[in-house]
């Protein structure tokens, strides 16, 4: 991992900023002069982690590009409490056509630079596609697998909170297994969200052997912006996907979304790496490691494992799923050598 | 005007949708008390210097550290540190070396020559202190720098008063002790030395004086009745070590019996041994029962010290003593078992305890003395007005942290009794227990850092014989604080927020809430690390 070690600073760089680290050691974040691309006065729920990691990456995505950045948005939660007609939360070019085309739109806007630049008009504008799990991983997938594959110049980041909460938690193809929703409701003899099902998109995007392809969570602050300035250093396709837990589907208190996304990346729920042209260059490391009872206690949609007779049986299978991971893309490798 | 198809409204921001109307509860900033600050008996603001130590401004640390206590150097030396007892990085790791960078930072003052700031303006007043102790010096200090006049005097032939003739040299290099001393000195507290108060009032009458604050400490060894021969030689602990301070160091054989066992009997049986003798401690009840700090004890018995414990003396002769067995019995308490042993021993010292010279107040009307001490009202007044007292001669636990957080509070309260006024200390903040703070977000050390340092702390923080911290392990070590309670700017809150809600007022100013448009989620106070804002419910 590239990201800077520090002698011993207090808090390192695990918080936001750090008084005690140089200027240009310290996040976007920190900045007193940060974009803010996604303004105050967004209708997300209190503690939405979509918010914060679309402020977090678009705003070092507009450091990254030196404020020519143009971002196409996908239906969605995202696109929906940011721009309720005629009002925008968003500080940069910002464009909405259909929940299932933004890779296509952002393909289009990206071909169109690279015609103007040809005629010797406008200058080096970047492109971001960003959408949520609905858009990117079901709706969506078509024409994102078309982008990756034909390599357009863009950066496609999927906010993934696991569910279309937006038209009330309804299954998508990123729901994790035995998570209740609307539509996989904890009765039956597998309630919830059943197993084996789903995808996991960045593995796909490595299929297509992009540039890049990284995930990331609103937990780690200096990790995502490390990687979207990195991504946007690069030409062709490259994809982020940023785990965004959501206080309302996955019923949690509004103020544990960090905590959420810090647990499913130190139980391995949810691995946090990097890859370029399809293979794995690094993987954040498990801090503290944890088993996966402990973020699945915080949540509501998994209140069902946890009756008077615990479903111990399913809690082992997503306790293999995490060990998986970890082993999948050495998540303790560290410890372990 | 001429809009496009279907659009009927100009663009507008989301700044018009103000979102803190959902919110029930909003967050507040605060300062919780950081548990080092609740302990310190000397009242420091320690998180507070730290702060500054961490950002490598030594000379701020310092001068905010002696707002409260202007003794750092020595502190650094002899205070038992009881903050780094209930320091929260104890709970990580190990405990912040408190003690250490203090040392660091009174040292540095010293080798800068730092001084002290001299009163704005002169109130007029002025006040007798008796006593040049650390309670004296310490009031003197701070009665100085809210205007007063001062004057002190001691009875003895250099400032310090316990400092000097109770802690040997090893534990307090007198260069040290002489710096610091003059320096309160420097901002014009006149000092009178070989000069006894013999009668308060008198003297109080005599100079004129609108108030006074005694600080003689106690300085009489107690004796215990030891049938003894002409010849055995019996002396009191305090009187040796006080007699180290002059030409004629006391004479007291090679096998030296200190009967006792405080701090004072570890003290004079470790100065003995530098001495060239072979002291061995005798003490009535067991080690877990003795007064004396375990760690002085321990060091003791590195420097090869003997301890006879649940012994005592029966009798003294010239050359040899007579002990006893003790056995402890249910209630703790030793009792004789009869069993005898006789031992070389060229002289006994006596570290019993020790009384106060109350002499100088004989004929003050209105003062209550129990127990060998004066009483003192809460703040620090005795029975007569004008007259306050602190340090060894009230009842409190006897150490020079103590008695120098005496000479504050009294300080203040003298202030205030001079303008007619009383005193009210700020109310505390709520404790910053360890269960407010969110730590993770610090960073490991020091064992995956710097591995080195774990040695370097233990030495610093006993045996003064061995040296201090240097610059970058004092800077290392004053970043291991974890600002318990006290926003540190982290930018934690201004990140963390998904509403862009906090409003970063730049370095040293810390933040402020927009609640314009703060929902009320509370991950700035999950994710606050060192628990520095709160919930508050709404008035709804």
């Amino acid at each position: 991992m590239s990201l800077q070690t520090v002698s011993f600073y207090q808090t390192g760089t695990f918080t936001v900023g750090n008084r005690l680290l140089a200027a240009e050691e310290r996040s976007v974040q920190a900045n007193m002069q940060r974009t803010n691309s996604l303004n105050s006065g967004h209708r997300a729920c209190q503690g939405c982690g979509e918010a914060l990691g679309a402020r977090y990456a678009i705003d070092a995505a507009m450091i990254a590009s030196k404020g020519q950045l143009i971002a196409a948005n996908a239906t969605g939660c995202l696109e929906v409490f940011s721009t309720p007609y005629p009002e925008t939360s968003w500080q940069i070019p910002w464009i909405h056509s259909l929940f299932g085309n933004t890779a296509a739109v952002a393909t289009g806007i990206a071909a169109a630079i690279k015609v103007k630049k040809h005629k010797g008009q406008g200058g080096d504008v970047r492109v971001v596609a960003q959408g949520g799990d609905g858009g990117t991983t079901d709706i969506g997938f078509g024409c994102l697998s078309g982008m990756f594959e034909r390599n357009d110049d863009v950066l496609y980041i999927c906010y993934d909170n696991g569910g279309y909460m937006n038209t009330g938690v309804q299954r998508s193809s990123a729901t994790p297994p035995a998570a209740r929703t609307a539509t996989t409701m904890p009765v039956g003899p597998e309630p919830g969200n059943a197993f084996g099902q789903g995808k996991f998109v960045p593995a796909i995007a490595m299929a297509h052997e992009i540039p890049y392809v990284a995930t990331a969570t609103v937990a780690d602050l200096r990790d995502l912006e490390y990687k979207v300035t990195r991504a946007m250093g690069m030409r062709g396709a490259r994809y982020i996907h940023i785990l965004v837990p959501c206080p309302l589907g996955w019923g949690a208190a509004a103020q544990d979304t960090i905590l959420l996304a810090r647990l499913a990346k130190e139980t391995g729920i949810f691995p946090v790496f990097e890859a370029e042209y399809g293979e794995v260059k690094s993987a954040l490391q498990i801090r503290r490691p944890l088993p996966v009872e402990d973020y699945l206690r915080l949540q509501k949609r998994y209140a069902h494992l946890f009756g008077k007779t615990p479903a111990v049986a399913t809690i082992a299978r997503i306790q293999a799923q995490a060990d998986k991971n970890i082993r999948r893309y050495g998540l303790l490798a560290k410890e372990a050598a | 005007m001429d809009k496009p198809f279907a659009i009927t409204l100009d663009p507008g921001s989301s700044l018009a949708n103000h979102t803190g109307s959902w919110r029930t509860s909003r967050p507040v900033y605060l300062d919780r008390l950081p548990p080092c600050n609740n302990q310190c008996p000397a009242g420091e603001d320690i998180q507070g210097w730290l702060f500054h130590a961490e950002s490598g401004n030594y000379e701020k640390a310092w001068r905010h550290l002696t707002k409260d206590n202007p003794f750092p150097a020595t502190m650094g030396r002899v205070c038992y540190h009881s903050c780094e007892g209930v320091c929260n990085r104890a709970k990580l790791d190990a405990p912040v070396g408190i003690n250490s960078v203090e040392r660091f930072l009174g040292d540095e003052a010293i080798k800068q020559g730092w001084k002290l700031a001299p009163p704005a303006s002169e109130s007029g007043k002025h006040v007798l202190v008796v006593g040049a102790g650390p309670s004296g010096m310490s009031a003197a200090y701070h009665l100085r720098r809210l205007g007063h006049r001062v004057t002190v005097h001691d009875a003895g032939p250099f400032m310090g008063g316990m400092m000097r003739f109770g802690i040997p040299k090893y534990r307090l290099p007198r260069e040290v002790l002489d710096a610091e001393m003059q320096r309160v000195v420097d901002i014009g507290v006149e000092v009178k030395l070989n000069s006894k108060v013999d009668n308060i009032l008198d003297s109080m009458k005599a100079g004129k004086f609108d108030a006074a604050f005694l600080a003689v400490g106690a300085h009489i060894g107690k004796r215990a009745y030891i049938p003894a021969g002409d010849t055995a030689k019996i002396v009191d602990a305090i009187s040796v070590l006080r007699s180290m301070e002059g030409e004629d160091k006391p004479m007291l054989g090679r096998r030296v019996v200190v009967y006792g066992g405080g701090n004072t009997a570890i003290d004079v049986a470790r100065t003995a041994k530098r001495m060239g003798a072979d002291p061995i401690i005798v003490y009535r009840r067991n080690r877990e029962k003795a007064p004396a700090h375990d760690f002085e004890i321990e060091e003791a018995l590195q420097e090869g010290i003997m301890v006879k414990w649940l012994s005592t003396i029966k009798q003294a002769g010239e050359s040899s003593i007579t002990i006893e067995k003790m056995a402890l019995d249910e209630k703790g308490f030793p009792q004789p078992t009869g069993e005898f042993e006789t031992m070389d021993a060229d002289s006994v010292v006596l570290a019993l305890g020790q009384d106060v010279d109350l002499g100088l107040l004989n004929g003050v009307p209105g003062l209550e003395v129990s127990d060998g001490v004066v009483k003192v009202a809460a703040n620090m007044m005795t029975g007569h007005p004008g007259i306050f007292a602190g340090g060894d001669m009230v009842p409190a636990d006897r150490n020079v942290t103590v008695a120098i957080g005496h000479g504050k509070k009294a300080a203040r309260n003298i202030d205030a009794w001079l303008k007619g006024t009383t005193h009210v200390p700020a109310p505390k903040h709520e404790l910053a227990t360890f269960e407010r703070l969110n730590t993770w977000y610090y960073a490991d050390a020091p064992k995956t850092v710097r591995p080195m340092l774990d040695i370097i702390r233990r030495q610093s923080t006993f045996d003064e014989v061995q040296g201090g911290l240097d610059e970058s392990t004092a800077l290392f070590e004053a970043r291991r604080c974890l600002s318990c309670g006290n926003c540190f700017e982290c930018d934690n809150c201004y990140g963390v927020c998904p509403d862009n809600a906090v409003i970063k007022l730049g370095p040293g100013k810390r933040f402020a809430f927009n609640y314009d448009y703060c929902k009320g989620c509370g991950m700035c106070v999950s994710e606050c690390p060192c628990g520095a804002i709160k919930m508050e419910a709404e008035e709804i």
